[in-house]
């Protein structure tokens, strides 16, 4: 029967002030607590950038693998076991051979459990490396689960620098989040012009000190490399004296004597030990200052620098100084960040798109509102009462949960403005069949509302399914639309039992005994 | 006044003309294709604004033409200030976006202001097609379930037609029109699946419940008067949802479109397709009384 109890009554109507109160929330300007809560923009709508970055693990991997094949050479050399010719194939794998009656002592160190040299994996029942041989030609190869170990810790460290990058050129309340295994996600909020960052990002900035050498006599070899500005090509030493992990500080200065911008920088107390021995020994020689493989500039060494601290020139502008001096501060990335997806939205556009998306809102709703008042006279005022109470349902449950709306989740809400009446609709017509057999008028009333029961239910539910699956595959601006079409569904359903139930059943309480009542 | 229209009566005629719209629509996706944007194919989107009266399509076709990025589409967007800029550049170019604005400035001034840029390359622009098209066969995999817990298999088979009928005509006629296919037609036609799912069950429960109320009826004309019963809902209903969509499509900006477009045409051929699509397929499969009591029994 149509009958509420007030407890009911009483819960529906603090929940309708509660989600009124919550929506008028997003307009107000204090800055208090009550009114704290508002819906967040999304970067289509107030403008900003998003920047999907892939790291490239190769330069890692094959440190990884360098550095494993030091520790061989050590660790076999300390155990008396002799290998030789430990190189690495193709980039993927260590190769190395030992004599034949060492193959078994080999073996057993590589696959030994608690052993230090090939770790064992717990978790993932797998060894860091997969050891392979033939005879006494061993082959090294990393396991499926060393290579994630790999890839993961490299992401870590990586997502940590781009994190600093970003705070340090100060935009407001950028999101960094990691995507996958080799994929890192940054928003930028409020950036129309996201060059500068995606040039900071851009960079290793793998700083190296190394020596110039004039033959190819150094032990570690060397290598040409060109410089920054073209000027010329060096032929650098591989040996590093200092790299930039030893920098505690960076900062662009001009210098007084000749009136350029330089980078100054101050080492850790490792770092300016050795850059204090090599200077003291390398007097006369030139110093390459190495960036990402290209030198920036090549002082001579006119005197020791023992002080820990230095500068480095280099045609620089100030801003090119200032970052520069940023990207030393915040360290190197452990391998170089490709922008494979980059989407940004200029605030003049973001703007736009509020005021077209709520000029749509507004007029889709005032259309549909209009239809339901033709169409249904008084219980159009009921559905519209409803529909609007609905809207303040749907955006005050998304402030609650400080919800993202973007442009298509405007249209989410418009689309329910535009389906929501269905479930009234169905009730309605439900009811005005039943009234043509049966002369209880509320009777009618409680049978229309039980017999349209199940189609609404399937109406709704098929859309949800949509939304869900929207919800759950899309990406950005779309997930925006799921959410509110999915919200939409629940609250239309609330509405309508809840509110638009309790409206009927006093109308026709008080009119049963009007000749057409529908 | 209660509708009497003889629905039933052009079945077939609509039957052969939806036939004749899928397999043209097949043939124009297979043979015309689709007018993928950026997000499935990769490329550039420069949305630019203009701010001087000199500056026309011609002379932006021509500064963009010298810039060497390949095959650059150029179109007004909206008003006549606003165009859409494309290309697909292979090479990789990190200071592509930085070289553009320098290049332009230096042909037709500082006139102008980049609203938009979207940049996609083609791994993400192929993972993103793929899924979006796990998402629409996971959707349409979803209705199926959710009709054949719900309804009886002869229902099922009506609402999975109907809902293909739908989604194969929108698509075909963004073929036809080579309107561009981005992410947001894909959350469209997911709406469309399930709108037109909606419209379809809605019938299909009065249809079920008819076959209890008169037993003696037979199909062919039970599911006209379901129709006829549920006709004022239908109507209601597609036109508020319309005069939302309609909204949206004029009112709503160039950004929304596409995907208010994909909506109008989906809820028209979703509530076409309920009623002519979905219940002669139950005529055709001589869905009766039993049908619905034997599953009961089970």
């Amino acid at each position: 029967m149509l009958k509420f109890s007030k407890i009911n009554i009483l819960v529906t109507l603090v929940l309708s002030i509660l989600v009124i109160f919550f929506s008028i929330s997003n307009i107000t300007k204090f800055d208090d607590n009550f009114f704290k809560k508002k819906i967040n923009l999304g970067l289509d709508l107030q403008g900003g950038s998003y920047l999907l970055l892939k790291i490239d693990n190769e330069p890692v991997v094959i440190k990884e693998l360098q550095n494993k094949a030091v520790s061989l050479k050590n660790f076999f050399k300390e155990n008396n076991i002799q290998i030789f010719n430990i190189n690495i194939n193709e980039n993927k794998e260590i190769i190395f051979s030992t004599n034949e009656k060492n193959i078994e002592m080999v073996e057993s160190f590589l696959n030994d459990k608690d052993g230090s040299i090939n770790i064992y994996f717990d978790q993932f029942k797998s060894f860091q490396y997969e050891v392979e041989n033939e005879k006494e030609n061993f082959k090294l190869k990393l396991s499926k689960y060393g290579l994630i170990k790999i890839k993961t810790s490299s992401l870590d460290q990586a997502i940590e620098i781009v994190r600093r990058r970003v705070d340090e050129v100060g935009t407001n309340e950028p999101n960094i989040l990691k995507r996958g295994n080799d994929r890192i996600l940054v928003e930028l909020p409020g950036l129309d012009d996201p060059m500068r960052i995606k040039n900071l990002l851009g960079k290793t900035a793998n700083l190296t000190f190394r020596f110039i050498t004039k033959s190819n006599d150094e032990t570690f070899g060397s290598e040409q490399l060109e410089f920054e500005d073209g000027s010329e090509i060096a032929n650098v030493s591989k040996r590093i004296i200092v790299s930039g992990e030893n920098l505690v500080d960076a900062q662009p200065r001009m210098d007084n004597q000749t009136n350029e911008t330089v980078v100054t920088f101050d080492f850790d107390r490792v770092g300016a030990k050795r850059f204090g021995r090599a200077t003291t020994k390398g007097v006369g020689k030139r110093l390459a200052i190495v960036l990402d493989g290209k030198v920036i500039s090549a002082p001579v060494i006119q005197e020791a620098i023992v002080a820990g601290s230095g500068q480095i020139s280099g045609d620089f502008t100030f801003q090119t100084a200032t970052d520069l001096a940023l990207l030393l501060r915040s360290g190197a990335l452990p391998a170089p960040l490709e922008i494979i997806e980059e989407r940004t939205v200029g605030p003049g556009l973001g703007e736009d798109s509020i005021k077209s998306g709520l000029l749509a809102l507004l007029i889709g709703f005032v259309l549909v509102i209009a239809f339901m008042l033709f169409k249904y006279k008084v219980f159009g005022i009921i559905a519209n009462t409803t529909l609007i109470l609905n809207l303040f349902f749907l955006i005050g449950i998304l402030t609650i949960f400080e919800a993202t709306l973007t442009l298509p989740g405007i249209a989410g809400i418009i689309l329910t403005v535009g389906m929501a009446v269905d479930a009234n609709v169905l009730i309605f017509e439900r009811i005005k069949e039943e009234i043509r057999n049966e002369k209880n008028k509320i009777i009618a009333f409680d049978t229309g509302y039980v017999k349209s029961r199940s189609a609404i239910l399937d109406a709704n539910i098929t859309t949800l399914i949509a939304a869900l699956i929207l919800f759950f595959l899309g990406s950005g601006p779309i997930k925006g639309f799921a959410v509110t079409l999915g919200t939409g569904i629940f609250t239309t359903l609330f509405t309508v039992y809840f509110i638009a139930r309790l409206l009927t059943s006093l109308y026709v309480i008080k009119n049963k005994n009007k000749e057409s009542l529908i | 006044m209660k509708n009497n229209i003889q629905f039933n009566r052009f079945y077939k005629v609509f039957n052969f003309i939806s036939l004749a719209l899928v397999i043209i629509s097949v043939l124009l996706i297979f043979f015309k294709g689709l007018n993928f944007g950026v997000d499935f194919k990769g490329g550039t989107l420069i949305e630019l604004r203009v701010n001087d009266k000199q500056t026309n399509i011609s002379s932006l076709r021509s500064a963009f033409n010298s810039m060497n990025l390949g095959d650059v589409a150029i179109k007004n967007f909206g008003n006549e200030n606003d165009y859409l800029i494309k290309f697909e550049k292979k090479d990789k170019d990190k200071n592509l976006i930085q070289n553009i604005k320098k290049d332009l400035t230096k042909k037709i001034g500082p006139v102008y202001e980049f609203r938009r840029v979207e940049n996609v390359g083609p791994k993400v622009s192929a993972e993103l097609l793929n899924k979006g098209l796990i998402a629409i066969a996971v959707a349409l995999g979803a209705m199926l379930f959710y009709i054949w817990i719900r309804f009886e298999w002869q229902f099922s088979i009506g609402a999975i037609i109907a809902l293909f009928h739908d989604v194969i005509i929108t698509i075909g006629i963004f073929s036809l029109f080579s309107i561009e296919i981005n992410l947001s037609i894909v959350a469209a036609v997911l709406t469309i699946v399930g709108y037109s799912m909606n419209d379809t069950v809605v019938i299909f429960d009065r249809v079920r419940e008819n076959l209890k109320k008169h037993i003696s009826i037979k199909i062919f004309e039970l599911t006209n008067i379901s129709i006829n019963e549920t006709l004022s809902r239908t109507i209601i209903t597609s036109v508020t949802t319309l005069l939302a969509l309609l909204s949206i499509f004029i009112f709503g900006g160039e950004i929304l479109k596409g995907f208010s477009l994909a909506m109008i045409l989906g809820v028209i051929f979703g509530t076409y397709s309920s009623i002519y699509i979905a219940n002669p397929t139950l005529v055709y499969l001589n869905v009766s009384y039993r049908t619905v009591v034997k599953e009961e029994n089970n």
